[in-house]
């Protein structure tokens, strides 16, 4: 038997954790491998180096024939592994629909049209998705987003098919259908090699083959059978124990479940409780009473609105209709004290990611305000329980999702609420840390009259359960006890009777048997080096989410216009209307007139006198005053007999730039009075002996406009091009897309141009609209080359959106993308380039700086090419160094972008 | 109310941590407040110092030479004499922002009393530069032609004697103004960020939904994170004030340091609940980016750090003046440049009070509609 895949002595370290040590083993080919193991013991990680996507740290990994340390073999056999992350759906776009979700894969792949219509619909009619294409994934059903997860993953017939717990949090009816689905794939492509994690065992008994893992080594391997017999155990699960260190299995025995005493009275009571979003209704009119103690059980199929139910019941959501009690009292969704009678988790996880286990404990014993030293004590027992000893100094975004579960389980039961509301508390929580959280509830109800009310999707724990409510499609199907549900439909068990229940409201009818896949496998464009299909897939993909993001469509071109309608009308340098007082001591003739021309003046704009030098401080320092004028007693006298008196201007220096050009004005002020004198007093003498003509060039009027209009333009893209790329890649890192980038062919340069393109376009017609204001609204002309602006605009575009590609690629949080980018882009962009202060009277440094940037070198395009009316030519030397600040980020953005996971 | 004190304590020390658990975030604050200031109050001049213009001199005479050599610095470089033919390419290509041209027999013509004229080319893009320097050049020239005639025929002197004194800032020195300037803009871009998106990270990664079962209210998170990140933010802009601005760039600094930490922390609030509000107004970390970017710009450029306000039209003004930003920019200047005392500014500090607490309570509005409900 030839192995498909082989690992030999692979250690990979995170931190201290020892996620793979020293394994070494061989998966066998063509057939159904099972990983089985509790959480965290490197599931993931063995899959994520057989898929390629993450980098091996030590020992060799040989998959589909090659190295995959080999670049070469892994680009070679990408498009013959297919790889499905972890997590409901985090390789899918939600505001795309089905249908482009697929298309968007089958171009990854390099499928022409015909040949990803005819597989989008094979795959849509195999899986029962075929009735909604134009649904967007993001509003689909956490089965169906498996489903579709699984078409992306089949669209191009992969060799190998890796699965990372792919029905974690899906429900039995869909389970089912998956698993089938997987079969039938498999009886049409018996070559096709399949390796899934999975911490359901019942799952893992139709498998081929298993490897069981603990702590990071191989505990056995073989098939099922083999397993049992080995350990001569009749169930896997058992099987599974028995293989595990004795140390592991010491504390592992059967869940009993008491009986219940009744409580007195009602803890949740939903009254024709009802919730619609828009047209949908997602909760229709429902009623059940949960008795104080009691362990209910709430099943039903995803998207059903058991956790919308929930959500009201926390008062997270304000119903639409109806009412929920909670202990008899309406509930208050305000009111503290009922809060910390309540725990709840929710389904995703949402504890800080940045802060450690323990502190998360920590904080949220802090705002239950546990009393100390209770408190202490409290979370030490929660990491015991909770068996999160080992990992309490370390960040939740480390952990595998069961140990991340166990967390918030341990959270919502840290401040000993009487009510615990739990959405799928146990999704993705292997079964022995699921027997023991069981084993805790079972404890909190009965010995503390907990009442518990839970979401599942394993039928075991609903046995456990005092009653179960069944809900499809918004309403209450059922409520009973379990056995009572499974005597009443005459079923073997519960997940018959359930299936039963789902299949009589009219859901899950078998998907017609599939056609086999017609069309033959484009193997040849998998191994091109770049592919323009591959980029356009992403170019699309990218163009389609903006599209549909209509705030942020909104944002990015109303943002730009209204900074330059704001700063085209805001930014002059004309300095008007500077308040002034004078102290005219003299009050004579000579004096007025001297006044007179400040009063005239537009620039100035009179407050009343000042009488003494500590009213000119004062007034001066409250920055009520620009200037003071103050003129001594005797001027007019001293004046006409020529003795020269002196006037003393007091200005306000805080702002130098203000207090220069009130400078400037005084002179300007002062000449024309000297003149005026002149003439009066009947001198011929001309008032100067030469003429001084200034001759203002590009703008003759020295209208702002002229120069700040272009500036802003410089300013606006270098700006938001490049906050519009800056979150794209990062982004994708966050929510979890970024897995089909390692995944599939691609390359670093298609996704990257890919997921840039959009917004160039976007930001050349932001500036086309720019342009237009410009020209017609302000009246602008464009005095030099046309072509060299708006080629420059081009490069410019090209080089700033570039530009938040690279933080994009380097970064790791959107926060931190966010912030380095409007930094970055603002500091330069206002202050070096010229848009303020002149590029020639900056210093050395202060050069340096805007000459390191794209925005300096297009802001002497854009004032040349509006207002200095300079051709071609001249110009092209800055288009060349544009294109080269775009090319050179980019090529550090490539650089900095790592296909594989670290 | 003391529990919701602490509870507010709690969560702040949450933000702590993860501001500290992000060395990139912690990186750019750096920057931000150190070299960031000193690129910009070392590299931006607003007045006029070493301006580099040149001199076309066709007259080659002594008064030519003697306006050629007049204009100095700190006012301006050492002007290149160049030829007619280089006056368009040396100003297009913004090297020259001023140009001179002495025209042939402009000695004799001046001496002859035949008032010559003489041209001052200014590029009158270079907006900030262009107005005054034109006003320098001018004085220059006539002073220098005016002493140049007197020791030709003994002339007598100007008829009045003008002293124009610049308080607070005798010299002008624009590096004075940008440095603390800069400040303040810094801590308007990190808080207006930092705020906003610590909040659309809750929200995108469903941790407020979490805060919001537990016995906390809208009102004590959204505290707690103006709380954190403002008190970093404080802390941050005082040590660059002290250390960089003080120390460093050696600008002195008149007024009440205590009493500009009480504005700051006024001012704080205010800006930080500013960036709050924004993230109610978006729902994804794009989106927040997208938004926050011209708010940011326009309170950069229009709250009178940068150029005055009284260049603004008044609708402008009026706008500009329901910001928290144009009153703390008038305050800083008072207190720091001007030494005033709480009896000078009282009025902006109300006002900075005013605009935080309307600016809290629209947010607390916004947040209860949007932050609780469903996607």
């Amino acid at each position: 038997m030839s192995d498909v895949a082989a690992l030999a002595n692979v250690t990979q370290l995170y931190g201290t954790t020892r996620a793979l040590d020293d394994v070494t083993i061989a998966l066998p080919e063509g057939k159904m491998i099972g990983l089985i193991g509790p959480d965290g013991v490197g599931k993931s990680t063995l899959l994520a180096l057989v898929a390629g996507v993450r980098r091996i740290q030590s020992g060799g990994v040989t998959a589909l024939g090659g190295d995959m340390a080999d670049s070469g073999h892994r680009a070679a056999c990408a498009a013959r592994i297919a790889y499905m992350p972890q997590g409901l759906g985090r390789n899918l776009y939600p505001t795309l629909s089905v249908f482009e979700n697929l298309d968007f894969f089958g171009r990854l792949f390099g499928q022409g049209a015909a040949e990803r219509e005819a597989r989008i619909k094979e795959l849509l009619a195999s899986t029962g998705l075929d009735p909604f294409p134009d649904r967007p994934a993001g509003q689909l059903s956490g089965g169906m987003k498996q489903k579709l997860s699984l078409c992306c993953a089949l669209i191009h017939d992969p060799d190998l098919l890796i699965l990372d717990e792919p029905t974690t949090g899906v429900d039995p009816l869909s389970r089912r259908q998956f698993w089938d689905l997987i079969d039938r794939i498999r009886a049409r492509r018996p070559g096709m090699s399949v390796a899934v994690a999975t911490a359901y065992m019942e799952e893992a008994e139709r498998f081929d083959w298993l490897a069981a893992l603990d702590g990071g080594k191989i505990i056995g391997s073989g098939a099922p059978a083999d397993l049992r017999a080995l350990t001569r155990e009749k169930s896997l699960d058992a099987a599974f124990i028995a293989l595990l260190p004795p140390e592991a299995r010491a504390d592992h025995s059967a869940v009993v479940l008491p009986p219940l005493v009744e409580g007195e009275g009602y803890a949740i009571e939903a009254e024709n409780l009802t919730c619609r979003f828009g047209k949908f209704t997602a909760v229709d009119h429902v009623n059940f009473r949960i008795r104080r103690g009691e362990i209910f059980g709430f099943l039903g199929s995803n998207g059903c609105g058991k956790s919308t139910t929930m959500k009201m019941l926390t008062g997270l959501l304000a119903p639409t209709e109806g009412e929920a009690l909670l202990f008899g009292q309406r509930l208050d969704a305000g009111d503290m004290a009922t809060r910390r009678r309540v725990g709840y988790m929710s389904q995703g996880f949402s504890l800080y990611s940045e802060l450690t286990v323990r502190q998360n404990l920590v904080l949220h014993a802090q705002l239950f305000e546990l009393p100390e030293p209770g408190a202490t004590a409290r979370v030490k027992e929660m990491l015991a329980r909770f068996d999160l000893d080992g990992v309490a100094d370390q960040k939740p975004e480390s952990l595998p999702l069961g140990i991340r579960q166990r967390l918030q389980l341990a959270v919502a039961v840290l401040h000993k609420p009487e009510v615990l509301i739990l959405d799928e508390p146990t999704s993705g929580v292997d079964p022995i840390a699921r027997d023991s959280f069981w084993r805790l509830l079972i404890a909190l109800s009965r010995e503390d009259g907990v009442t518990i009310f839970i979401s599942t999707h394993f039928m075991n724990e609903a046995e456990r359960c005092d009653r179960i409510s069944l809900m499809h499609a918004g309403k209450v199907l059922a409520v009973d006890a379990p056995a009572a549900l499974v005597a009443a439909r005459g079923k073997a068990d519960l997940e018959q009777t359930f299936i039963s229940y789902l299949e009589g409201a009219g859901e899950g009818a078998e998907p017609a048997e599939a056609v086999g896949f017609s069309a033959p496998r484009a193997a040849a464009s998998a191994v091109r080096r770049f592919d323009p299909a591959r980029l356009w897939a992403y170019a699309r993909r990218e163009a389609m989410e903006i599209l549909r993001d209509r705030l942020r469509l909104i944002f990015a071109f109303v943002g730009p216009l209204t900074l330059l309608l704001t700063f085209g009308y805001g930014i002059s340098f004309d300095v008007e209307n500077l308040a002034y007082a004078v102290n005219d001591q003299d009050n004579s003739l000579e004096s007025r007139e001297l006044l007179e021309n400040f009063a005239g003046s537009r620039y100035f704009s009179q407050k009343s006198d000042v009488t003494s030098a500590s009213e000119i401080d004062r007034r001066l320092s409250t920055g009520e005053l620009k200037l003071v004028v103050e003129i001594p007693a005797g001027f007019g006298r001293d004046l006409v007999a020529g003795k020269g008196p002196r006037v003393a201007v007091w200005i306000d220096g805080a702002m130098p730039f203000r207090g220069e050009t009130i400078r400037s004005y005084i002179t300007g002020i002062s000449q024309t009075w000297l003149a005026e004198q002149h003439r009066r007093r009947g001198l011929t003498v001309a008032a100067s002996p030469i003429n001084v003509e200034t001759r203002f060039r590009y703008n003759q009027a020295f209208k702002s406009i002229y120069s700040i209009i272009p500036g802003v333009i410089m300013l606006i893209l270098m700006l938001v091009p490049s906050m519009l790329t800056a979150l794209g890649v990062v982004r994708e890192k966050e929510v979890g897309s970024i897995a089909n980038f390692r995944s599939t062919p691609v390359t670093r340069v298609e996704f990257l141009l890919g997921k840039q393109a959009p917004y160039i376009v976007l930001s050349f017609v932001s500036f086309g609209i720019l342009m237009a204001t410009a020209l017609l609204l302000f009246g602008l002309p464009v005095r030099g080359s046309a072509l060299a602006l708006v080629l420059g605009a081009a490069f410019y575009i090209y080089a700033t959106t570039s530009l938040g590609i690279l933080f994009s690629a380097f970064l790791r949080t959107q926060v931190a993308a966010l912030f380095a980018t409007a930094v970055v882009s603002i500091i330069p962009a206002v202050n070096f380039s010229g848009l303020l202060v002149s590029v020639a009277s900056l210093s050395t440094g202060g050069r340096l700086v805007g000459l390191a940037f794209p925005c300096g070198w297009f802001q002497e395009i854009s004032i040349g090419a509006f207002t200095k009316g300079m051709d071609f030519m001249h110009l092209a030397p800055n288009l060349l160094v544009l294109l080269a600040f775009g090319l050179f980020y980019q090529l550090c953005a490539v650089l900095a972008l790592r296909k594989q996971e670290a | 109310m003391v529990s919701s004190l602490w509870r507010i304590f709690r969560l702040s020390v949450k933000e702590f941590r993860s501001l500290l658990a992000d060395p990139v975030l912690l990186g750019i604050m750096f920057y931000v407040f150190t070299v960031a200031v000193v690129q910009v109050a070392t590299g931006l001049k607003f007045e006029v110092e070493s301006a580099q213009a040149a001199i076309v001199d066709e007259d080659h005479s002594e008064l030519s030479r003697r306006i050629t050599s007049a204009l100095l610095p700190p006012l301006f470089k050492t002007a290149d004499v160049i030829a007619p033919s280089e006056i368009d390419s040396g100003m297009d290509s913004g090297r020259y922002v001023f140009v001179v041209e002495i025209p042939p027999k402009f000695e004799s013509d001046a001496l002859a009393g035949k008032t010559p004229s003489i041209q001052i080319n200014v590029d009158a893009t270079a907006m900030a530069l262009a107005g005054n320097g034109a006003v320098y050049i001018q004085e220059i020239v006539l002073r220098e032609t005016a002493s140049f005639l007197r020791r030709a025929d003994g002339d007598s002197a100007a008829p009045v004697d003008l002293v124009v004194r610049s308080k607070f800032n005798p010299n002008l020195n624009s590096m004075w103004f940008t440095a603390v300037m800069e400040v303040i803009n810094n801590v308007a871009i990190l808080s207006v960020i930092l705020t906003g998106s610590a909040l659309i990270r809750e929200r995108e990664h469903g941790t407020i939904e979490h805060l919001l079962v537990m016995p906390v209210t809208p009102l004590e998170i959204m505290l707690a994170k103006i709380f954190a990140n403002g008190a970093v933010i404080v802390a941050a802009s005082m040590l660059s004030l002290q250390v960089v601005v003080r120390w460093g760039l050696g600008i002195p600094i008149v007024g009440s340091v205590p009493l500009f930490i009480v504005g700051s922390i006024l001012f704080m609030i205010s800006v930080t609940a500013l960036g709050l509000l924004l993230a109610t107004f978006a729902r994804t970390m794009p989106q927040f980016g997208l938004l926050s970017l011209p708010v940011i710009i326009i309170l950069y450029l229009l709250s009178g750090s940068t150029t005055p306000l009284e260049t603004m039209p008044s609708w402008l003004q009026f706008v500009m003046a329901f910001t928290p930003n144009t009153h703390f920019v008038a305050f800083a200047q008072a207190v720091l440049y001007r030494g005033a005392g709480v009896d000078m500014v009282w009025r902006e500090m109300l006002i900075l009070a005013v605009i935080g607490v309307a600016i809290l309570a629209l947010c607390r509005t916004r947040f209860a509609k949007t932050i609780s409900a469903q996607d």
